[in-house]
Formats: C-alpha cells, structure tokens, sequence
C-alpha cells in the first residue's frame, strides 16, 4: 500500500485539486471570523467525501478508510478546520452507526450523512474527563417508560452544533454492571430534541472555522430505539471507534506537516536576506529537510497502521504510534516553518500561521500524546507490572 | 438524447509551455497534460442536460495517446463512453482540420447535441465550434452561459456587453459554453472507480472517414513560420502627484495612444 494504486491516487489527487482551488482561497477569511463553511462542506458532499468507507448500498461511495485518510491528508496540507469536520462527521458520527446502529438507524441516517447533507456527532468527553473517559462519566440515562432521560453535560464536541447537525451519539452511565462498574451506552440525540442545549462556540486557538460545543442534557428524552447497538456497549464502541480515529487524526496531522513543507519550499526562493534567498543557507536547508524526514515517516506510519486495520489485523499498536508520531511531526513542522516565515510567519493571514495555531490540538484530541504512549506500554505488556 | 461533450487535453498552465524548435508546434511531452479549463464546464453541461432529459453522454477527444488521462477525468465525473481520435497523421493539424477531423468524428458517431468550451487554453482560437457546425450543417449557439432544451427545440443565453443575446434552433446543434454557465463538479470516489470500466472506443483516421491529406502538418491552412520569446516586462512609469498628477496620468496614457 506504500504506492498508490490508481483509484487511491486519482482521489487523492482530485482532493488535491479541490483544496488549492477550492478551499485555499476562501478558507482564510472563514477562519478569521471564525465561521463554518457551509458552502465548502456542501460541495465536499456533493463529491462523496463524508461517504468514503460506507458501502454503496447504504449511500456511501464504496470505498475504504484508508481512501478517507488520504482525502484528510489532502484537505489537512491546506487546512484543518475543513478536514477535521470530515473526519469527525465520518470516523466518530457515521462509522459508529455504521458499525453498531440497527437497520433503521442506518436507514434513516447513513445516506444523509454518506452526502454530508447531515453531520453526524460524538459526545464523549465531559468536563471532568476525556482521557479517562469512563472513569469521569457523569452522564447518566435511565429508561423511563418506553423513553432514554439524559442528564448530564459534554465538552469540547465537535460537530455538533452547526444548522446541519443530524444527530450527538452520546456517551452515558445506563445502569451498573455486574462487576460493580458503571454500564455505559451509546444513545443517539437528535438535534432539537427538547432538554438538550447546545452552548454558544468555545473560542478556540486553533480549528477556528470547525464547530466545537459543550452540550448539556437537562431530562433529555428520546425513544428507546434510539439506543445505538446494544446496551452496555458503549465503551467497547468507543474504544473501536478511537482506534480508528487515531488514524484518521494521523493522516490530517500528516496533512499539516506536509503544508509546512510546502509552503516553506515556496517561500525560501522568494524571500532574500544577505544578498540570497534564504534557502540558500544551510540552516533553512536542514530545517526543510527535517521537516519532510518527519513528514514522509508519519506518512509511513499512518499508511502502515490503516493497512493492518484493513486486512482485519490487530492495529491498535500501529495507530498509537501513527497518531504520536504524526501528531508530533505537526507540531514541530509548524513551529519551523513559522520560524522560516520569520515575521510573516505570526500573522494570521498565511497558511502557516495558520498550521501553527492548527497543530497543538492533534497532541491532544482523540487521546493525548500521554495516552498513546500508555497504549503503547499496554500493547507491550508493561501495563500489567 | 445523445449528448457529445469534446474534451482537449492541453498541457498545465502552471508549467511552462513551449514550442517544438523542430516543426513549430506545441511540446506536449514538455508539460503535464490537464483537461482544459472550460471543457470541464462543458462536461458539467453535457451531464445536466442527461440528468435533465436523460440520454447518454459520449466524451469525444482528438489528442495523443495521454490524453487517456483526460478522457478518464470526463467519464470519472459521470459521462458515459468516450471516443478517442488518436492517431499520428493529426498532429500538427490547425483549426480547420482539425474542425474536419472531429466533423468527421462526429457524423461517424452521431448527435443530437455537441458541447464544447468556448476556446482551449492553448490554442486560444475559440473557432471550432462554429467551424463543426459548418462543417456538420448544423446551427451554432456559441458563448452560451445558459442552455435550455425542450424537445427538439434549444435555445441559449450569450452574455453580452449590453444584455443578453437568446439564440435558438432546433436540433442537432453544436453548442459552446463559457464558465458562467455552472459549476463543474469534482469527481466522485465511485465515479473515479466507475471510470475504469467505461468503454473508450480508439479510432484511427481511416476508421472515422478522415483523408489523411486534410490533416496533420501537411494537411493545415495555417503554419508557425517563426516564434520566438515573449520579451521580459518593462519596468513601469510612476507619476507622482504633485498637483499635477491628472496631466502626467494623462500624459502617459496620451503617449501610448490610449487616449
Ligand atoms: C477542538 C476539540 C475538539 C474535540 N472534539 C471532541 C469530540 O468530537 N468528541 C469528544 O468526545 N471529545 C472531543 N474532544 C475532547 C478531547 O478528546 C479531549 O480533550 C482529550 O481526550 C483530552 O481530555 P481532557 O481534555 O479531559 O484532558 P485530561 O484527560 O484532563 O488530561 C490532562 C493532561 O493529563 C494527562 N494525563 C491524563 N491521564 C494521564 C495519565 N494516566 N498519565 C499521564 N498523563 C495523563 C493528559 O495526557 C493531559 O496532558 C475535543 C477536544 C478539542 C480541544
């Protein structure tokens, strides 16, 4: 899989077009005023892009997930706030009902969300906790004739409060289990659903143009159809769900390294100082040329772990060290490219000002830099000394 | 209703584009070979009228054998079949013969309605629509940012300077479009696995009627005779205002007989 087959390489390249031609030269003013690009979600439906890994009979495009981390990729070189909404609409709002929902669930959802005519959301984070997400659950749902009642607050959800927000599958305590444990499970709130507020916008540093929201529930009452999958599953749901999200996260984070390393090469031939572009001098050199060492390694990484995840293999390993990688690889292409840009660089009005501000929240979404590593450990049998 | 969009291959407007120093024409193994600009639109055309009245959609393109990547990119945004006018007596050929090349083409595969963009990023002529339907003896409605077809009645909008030209005809018809018309649509996953498996028919020129003596470098009414590079840009002229800025602004406009 480390070379493109031709359909890969045909989308990838079309994501590519679409991107410098379509979202580069507006993406910057959204950001700005930190609105949500309707018009650019809208044609990125019309192109199949939240439907890739959805079979065709259930609306999507038939294709896989690695074809929508290498549409994230493509999207993340030009900005994140547009390919974070595609990966949260996909990988944590459809690929959990396409996963675990029930016939009508997908009936009534997946083709919608497959066109990105709706957005799907994942509510797990609360105020008290994300990276121990169970252990500070306060959520609670208790079944009360015939209905789910939801109490409880969420933080940081992405998606989940724009005009076109379908539905919030939220994480909450459903009873306690055998073991003492609190039973979690997954129920799906539609928006508008009376009892549940969304909040205004967070102010963000970064991610300024994707929609972030804290949600509260307040004797939120839904059917109990609305119970995604089967009760007492959720955590398990969402174990699986992150694991693959890791490596979608990868390849947006991938994206973002390689913006920097674009951008950079265009600039060191433009800008001159001492009588030479700046590229002239080794010390630019070699911080481009780390640059893309790290890039093109995060690219293997995230490539190697989602060719586990579709041969069905074990990749939870992989997609730990995929998203801790390219995570970083981010982070610190964004920090020297900024440098490059010299003054420019801290201006909101180019691209890398831009990265910069992107790529501290890919160290900490979808598990922290310090989760990862825990992954890591407890992959290697170090969890249990 | 059967639907023809022409499609050009024409080398990348961002690389740098030259001429052969030994026959004078277009290098297109110098640059990436894209699909031009506005045949896109015309595509996006040709797939609303199918959407709109059903019928099928046949991409015809006169080009080299690379080209196949921009037949791939016509059929990956939705349209049907393609045609593939490729063979080595044509090259070189201008306008006119090429206008005869693709008539011919055309009354081997049959029509309703021929779409095209209004002029290649290349070439830049914008006459081979109205060469075709002279060729083919049918109306031309060129320019059009609007196409409407009711039975076999069709009529077009041409933006003009000072309103709107209607034309109207009946079919068959070649029409040109201009990139008000709509907004091309990027293709779709399934389109782009989909592509593969569209038929793309080769016709050499004996296969679609063309006499080799019209075509080609032998065959052209026009010739390159010579070329040579645009020279670099001159420096400009700033007037300063001094109070008197509206005479020098005038001045200079006067001396390179604009005004
Ligand atoms: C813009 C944005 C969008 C988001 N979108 C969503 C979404 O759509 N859905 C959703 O559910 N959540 C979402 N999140 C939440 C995100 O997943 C969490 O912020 C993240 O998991 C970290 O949780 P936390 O913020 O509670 O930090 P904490 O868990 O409180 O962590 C604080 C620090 O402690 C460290 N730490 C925690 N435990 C340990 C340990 N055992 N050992 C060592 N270090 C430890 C962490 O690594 C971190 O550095 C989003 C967040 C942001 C900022």
């Amino acid at each position: 899989m480390h070379r493109l087959n031709d359909d890969y390489e045909a989308l990838r390249k079309t994501v590519e077009e679409f991107a410098r031609d379509v979202v580069a030269p507006v993406i910057g003013d959204y950001y700005e005023r930190c609105e949500f690009p309707y018009g650019i979600v809208r044609r990125m439906g019309a192109m199949g892009l939240f439907g890739l890994p959805i079979p065709e009979e259930q609306g999507g495009m038939g294709g896989d997930y690695f074809a929508l981390c290498l549409v994230l990729e493509e999207l993340a070189r030009v900005d994140s706030s547009v390919a974070i909404t595609v990966e949260a609409a996909v990988s944590l709002g459809a690929m959990p009902l396409f996963r675990f929902g029930t016939a009508e669930q997908r009936e009534r959802w997946l083709p919608k969300l497959a066109a990105g005519e709706l957005l799907g959301a994942f509510g797990l984070t609360e105020p008290g906790g994300g990276s121990d997400a169970a252990g500070g659950m306060r959520t609670t749902a208790r079944l009360e004739d015939g209905q789910w009642v939801i109490n409880g607050t969420k933080a940081f959800i992405t998606n989940a409060g724009t005009d076109i927000t379908g539905f919030v599958g939220v994480a909450a305590i459903t009873g306690t289990r055998e073991d003492g444990k609190p039973e979690i499970s997954t129920i799906l709130v539609p928006a508008g659903t009376p009892g549940f507020t969304v909040s205004k916008k967070y102010s963000k540093v970064g991610w300024s143009a994707s929609d972030t929201r804290e949600l509260s529930f307040d004797d939120c009452r839904v059917p109990e159809e609305n119970l995604l999958g089967t009760r007492g599953r959720g955590y398990a749901q969402f174990l699986q769900t992150l694991d693959e999200g890791r490596v979608a996260i990868a390849a947006l984070s991938v994206g973002l390294a390689q913006g920097c390393v674009d951008e950079s090469l265009r600039y060191v031939r433009e800008r001159e100082a001492f009588g030479h572009p700046i590229g002239h001098y080794q010390a630019i050199q070699f911080k481009i040329a780390d640059m893309e060492i790290r890039t093109h390694t995060a690219r293997l990484a995230y490539y190697h772990a989602a060719e586990k995840m579709l041969a069905g293999e074990p990749f939870k390993r992989e997609a730990a060290i995929a998203k801790l990688v390219a995570s970083n690889a981010a982070m610190d292409n964004a920090r020297e490219a900024t440098q490059i840009f010299g003054g420019y660089g801290f201006m909101n009005e180019y691209p890398v000002g831009r990265f910069y501000r992107d790529a501290k929240i890919l160290e900490i979404g979808e598990g922290t830099s310090e989760v990862q590593r825990m992954l890591i450990a407890r992959e290697l049998g170090l969890s249990s000394l | 209703m059967n639907i023809v969009v022409c499609v050009k291959q024409v080398p990348d407007t961002a690389t740098e584009r030259k001429l052969r120093s030994d026959d004078k024409t277009l290098d297109r193994d110098a640059a990436d070979g894209v699909i031009n600009e506005l045949c896109e639109y015309a595509v996006e055309e040709a797939l609303l009228l199918k959407e709109a009245h059903g019928g099928e959609v046949t991409v015809l393109t006169m080009g080299p054998s690379k080209a196949t990547d921009t037949i791939r990119k016509a059929l990956a945004m939705g349209a049907d079949k393609a045609v593939h006018l490729v063979d080595d007596a044509l090259h070189g050929s201008d306008a006119l013969s090429t206008s005869y090349a693709m008539a011919q083409t055309l009354k081997t595969i049959g029509f309703d309605v021929v779409i095209l963009g209004s002029e290649s990023t290349d070439a830049r002529t914008g006459l081979l629509a109205a060469m075709l339907a002279e060729r083919l003896g049918v109306p031309q409605l060129t320019q059009a940012n609007k196409v409407d077809i009711d039975g076999t009645a069709i009529a077009i909008q041409r933006l003009t300077d000072y309103g709107h030209d209607k034309v109207e005809a009946s079919l068959p018809a070649v029409v040109s479009v201009v990139e008000k018309i709509n907004e091309p649509r990027y293709p779709s996953f399934k389109g782009i696995m989909a592509a593969k498996k569209k038929p793309v028919q080769t016709l050499g020129i004996a296969e679609a009627g063309i006499d080799a003596s019209q075509v080609g470098l032998a065959g052209a009414w026009s010739e390159v005779v010579d070329f040579a590079a645009a020279p670099p840009r001159a420096a400009g002229t700033i007037v300063t205002d001094q109070g008197d800025g509206g005479t020098g602004a005038a001045e200079f406009l006067a001396s390179k007989k604009f005004i």
